[in-house]
């Protein structure tokens, strides 16, 4: 067991980790908040009650992520500098800026709007309060937006020179907007909205084939088909064009994803490996399944390639990205959800034509609803399929193609970094549970349909300022 | 460009001590409160002293993160060292804030309240104690090179005097959670926290003068700090104005004032914090790295000031706008239905 006193190797575990776990609670508070943005202007204009209680049901899960989701968040911000401090002082002026800048525009927005969106709906005016979950919305997605930035800037770094160790700015505007940026940002952003899409559709999906609240939650299940008609097919094209990107900025990212060892020149075509064994000692691939052409369509719509497609042995063995199966099936795993997620929304929206999908008919189609049912958690093993991609793709580098990784680390003692590695370990596996436990609860708890909206509320009450919820007529109470 | 060089780290040495400051005072109270929760005595009042944080705990939060994020762009050197250097006890207190953010909303679902309540009572018992053992550390001094790069060991944070600090820590976090509730809660509850007010006045109190009169003795960096002209003069001003702010809050506890003590403790915490500011600059790592040593380069600097500093009246703005949304003495356990 070497590893268990290799700081570096714990350390790299260790973010690991904790960045698997953190990705998995902003999914929904950012794509969800959209959600509730929709459902909560569509109450605001129809004053139908039903899009009322929809905000307030699926707000409580939006909660239960949000606070997992920022307790997990400050030892993200904070490992930069305990695990990874060279990299830190080498990296802070662009990449420490980033992340204050995430703090500044995004976080304080959405920590300061949450408290009204989520307790102020009597204690705000209706306008307002929409103003409230508007702001989280935006707050979320701005800090996706900077977190990516940040990323991005480390695949790809531009804008900045190099001085003594220390990366001066040069260009600020190059530097945010560098070539992975925009790409990478909605790829992200339609990520997290797909994700909870198909996580509210399967829900809705579930109370529907328990026949509990089917009038309700075949509203749900069609404003997500809706959204998802547009979201599906976006994802896979900006799917692609990341793919694209990979191959014009990081050949040795590309060459793994694809297991593909030797180097396929200009002119001839490209098949596209399905599946394949890859084997690091042998530097080939021990069985592979082929699709004739298949890469040469998918990176420039043609079966041969302009530019060459370099293959692993290109770079010798400390250049290249190690764990190559883990790269090449996340890639496959997450491409296959991509389409799975298209699929399941074509055949429904051809349900949907088809006059089948009244809240009756719904509860008959028990294939289409287990469907929705097993897609619900599918997006998030895209999201994490796909950050293995990137992240353990980009290796060696931490800077691609400038700092390695073995030069990123801090030189902490190695006891204690296991220390901390399986303190996160047991926490976070606690918390998951408890997680699950307590989603589960609201579920099978349902929607409160019973809830008085706050106009209802102000009726009874006779002075608004000094309004008390607990106040409410008893059977509103939980 | 000789000005801007000394100019801009001054500037952010300052939005920095804003930032430390504000965060201070606010997940002050609120630590301050998840600590005083150990004490509480029904469920019901634990339910009150968390909804009473419910909607501030996580912008209160934030200004760490902003810190944080700040600290890390605009003197790398320093964020990076200071990290290294104190790197178990900032692991103490993200655990401590991992149990207790948490905490929040699974109590609330949750039927057997029992762990949850001491996650976040003990949560943020080790968030605080993370925090002054990290003060404690930076004050005593960090050990590095001639680049500025960290050589000590990961222990090294722990002091006589850091435990002191420490403590005291806690202690002035009780003094203005219970401050903060005196104005947030009424009857019963109120008159408790008159009581803890009293004994966490005291305790601080103790504390701020053990640490005075050691500081010149332990904290080498300190020394020739304190005790030289001109600014022995300021350094001898802050005990008597101290003890002069201690006796307000004493009073107005007495008279069982419902706003003024929250009040008084905030100027003792900003006292405090500038006596500290001005032991500590020019150096960020005190006695070895300045702040212009540390500091990242100029364009970053002013790009920050662009994109954050300029944000900083809207920041509070919205912060000010929910403590007047929320305004009110917390009754119930619930501000409503999630
Ligand atoms: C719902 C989630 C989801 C779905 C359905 C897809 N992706 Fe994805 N993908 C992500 C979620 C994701 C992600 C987690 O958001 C990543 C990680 C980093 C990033 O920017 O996006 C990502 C990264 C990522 C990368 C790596 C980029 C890099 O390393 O810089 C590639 C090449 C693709 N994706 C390609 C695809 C293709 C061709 C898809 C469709 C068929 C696809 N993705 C569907
Ligand atoms: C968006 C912000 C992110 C940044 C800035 C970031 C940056 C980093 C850094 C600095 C490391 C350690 C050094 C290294 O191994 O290269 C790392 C490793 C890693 N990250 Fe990311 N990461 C981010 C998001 C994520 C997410 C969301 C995931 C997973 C869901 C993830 C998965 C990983 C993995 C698996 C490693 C270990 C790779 C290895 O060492 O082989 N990262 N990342
Ligand atoms: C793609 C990767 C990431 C995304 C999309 C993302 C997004 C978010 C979002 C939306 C939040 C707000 C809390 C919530 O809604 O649950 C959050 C919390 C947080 N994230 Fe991440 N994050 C990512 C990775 C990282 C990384 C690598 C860091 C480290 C710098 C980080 C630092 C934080 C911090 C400090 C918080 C707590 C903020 C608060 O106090 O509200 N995140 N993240």
């Amino acid at each position: 067991m070497d590893f268990l006193s290799d700081t570096l190797v714990l350390s790299r575990m260790q973010f690991a980790l904790t960045a698997i776990f953190h990705m998995l609670w902003p999914i929904l508070t950012t794509g969800m908040s959209i959600y509730l943005v929709i459902v909560e202007g569509l109450w605001l204009k129809t004053r139908n009650k039903d899009y009322y209680h929809h905000a307030r049901f699926w707000a409580k899960l939006y909660v239960l992520n949000f606070g997992i989701g920022v307790a997990s968040g400050i030892p993200m911000e904070f490992q930069f500098g305990t695990n990874w401090g060279p990299l830190s002082e080498a990296v802070g002026n662009f990449f420490g800026s980033v992340i204050g800048f995430e703090a500044s525009w995004a976080f304080m927005l959405e920590a300061a709007f949450l408290g009204i969106m989520i307790f102020g709906w009597e204690r705000v005016n209706p306008v307002i309060h929409y103003i409230a979950t508007i702001l989280v919305a935006f707050g979320a997605n701005l800090s996706t937006f900077w977190i990516l930035t940040a990323n991005s800037w480390l695949q790809t770094p531009s804008g900045v020179e190099l001085v003594n160790g220390e990366y001066v700015v040069q260009d600020y505007f190059q530097a945010i907007f560098n070539p992975f940026m925009w790409n990478s940002f909605l790829h992200m952003f339609f990520a997290t909205l797909e994700t909870s899409l198909f996580v509210i559709g399967g829900i809705s999906a579930w109370y529907i084939l328990k026949e509990r609240n089917v009038q309700f939650f075949s509203r749900s299940l069609k404003i997500v088909l809706a959204a998802a008609i547009a979201v599906a097919p976006l994802q896979i094209y900006i799917g692609h064009l990341s793919g694209e990107q990979v191959y014009h900025y990081q050949p040795t990212k590309l060459a793994a994803m694809e297991a593909q060892w030797e180097t396929i020149p200009a002119g001839e075509t490209a098949p596209w490996s399905l599946l394949a064994l890859p084997n690091e000692k042998a530097e080939q691939n021990d069985w592979e399944i082929q699709i004739p052409q298949g890469l040469g369509y998918i990176l420039e719509l043609k079966p041969t390639l302009s530019e060459p497609v370099k293959g692993l042995k290109e770079w010798p063995p400390e250049n290249r990205p190690h764990l190559l199966g883990l790269i090449y099936y996340s890639f496959r795993i997450m491409v296959g959800i991509g389409f799975f997620f298209a699929g399941l929304m074509g055949i429904s929206v051809i349900q949907w034509l088809r006059g089948k999908f009244s809240p009756e008919n719904l509860q008959q189609q028990k294939w289409l609803m287990g469907g929705w049912i097993l897609a619900a958690p599918l997006g998030y093993i895209a999201v994490e399929s796909g950050w293995i991609v990137r992240c353990v793709g980009r290796q060696p580098w931490t800077v691609y193609n400038q700092i390695r990784t073995s030069d990123a680390a801090s030189n902490l003692p190695s006891q204690e970094v296991l220390t901390t590695l399986l303190g996160f370990a047991s926490v976070y596996t606690l918390l998951f549970f408890a997680a699950l436990y307590f989603g589960r609860r609201i579920i099978i708890k349902g929607p409160n349909l019973e809830l008085p909206t706050p106009a209802e509320v102000a009726a009874i009450k006779t002075t608004p300022g000094e309004f008390q919820p607990d106040e409410r007529p008893l059977e509103a109470k939980r | 460009m000789e000005t801007l060089d000394y100019l801009l780290p001054q500037v952010w040495f300052g939005i920095l001590a804003l930032f430390l400051l504000l965060y201070v005072m606010l997940d002050g109270f609120d630590l301050g409160v998840g600590i005083l929760s150990l004490t509480s005595s029904s469920e019901e009042r634990r339910g009150i002293l968390m909804t009473s944080l419910s909607n501030v705990w996580d912008a209160n939060e934030t200004w760490l993160v902003l810190m944080g994020g700040s600290l890390f762009g605009a003197f790398p050197l320093a964020y990076s060292n200071i990290l290294q250097a104190l790197s178990i006890p900032i692991f103490i207190m993200l655990f401590g804030f991992i149990f207790r953010a948490v905490a929040f909303e699974f109590r609330e679902q949750a039927n057997r309240k029992l762990f949850w309540n001491f996650a976040f009572g003990a949560g943020s018992f080790l968030a605080a104690l993370g925090q002054g053992f990290a003060l404690g550390g930076v004050l005593a001094g960090i050990n590095v090179d001639a680049d500025g790069h960290f050589i000590g060991g990961v222990w090294d944070w722990l002091s006589v005097p850091s435990v002191l600090v420490a403590l005291t820590l806690i202690q002035g976090y009780v003094l203005i959670g219970s401050t903060y509730l005196i104005w947030r809660t009424e009857g019963s509850l109120q008159e408790t926290h008159y009581k803890t007010a009293r004994i966490a006045a005291i305790t601080t109190l103790i504390g701020a003068i053990v640490i005075t009169v050691i500081t010149p003795i332990f904290f080498e960096s300190a020394r020739d700090r304190l005790l030289n002209a001109p600014l022995v003069y300021i350094f001898a001003l802050i005990p008597i104005v101290g003890v002069l702010l201690v006796g307000l809050l004493w009073r107005s506890l007495n008279q069982k004032a419902e706003k003024m003590p929250f009040i008084w403790t905030i100027l003792v915490f900003v006292l405090t914090f500038i006596g500290l500011a001005l032991v500590v600059f020019p150096y960020i790592i005190p006695r070895e790295i300045t702040i212009y040593d540390a500091a990242a380069d100029p364009s970053s600097l002013v790009i920050m000031i662009i994109f954050i500093g300029a944000l900083i009246p809207v920041m509070v703005f919205y912060n000010i706008y929910q403590y007047v949304v929320f305004r009110g003495k917390i009754k119930s356990e619930h501000y409503g239905e999630v």
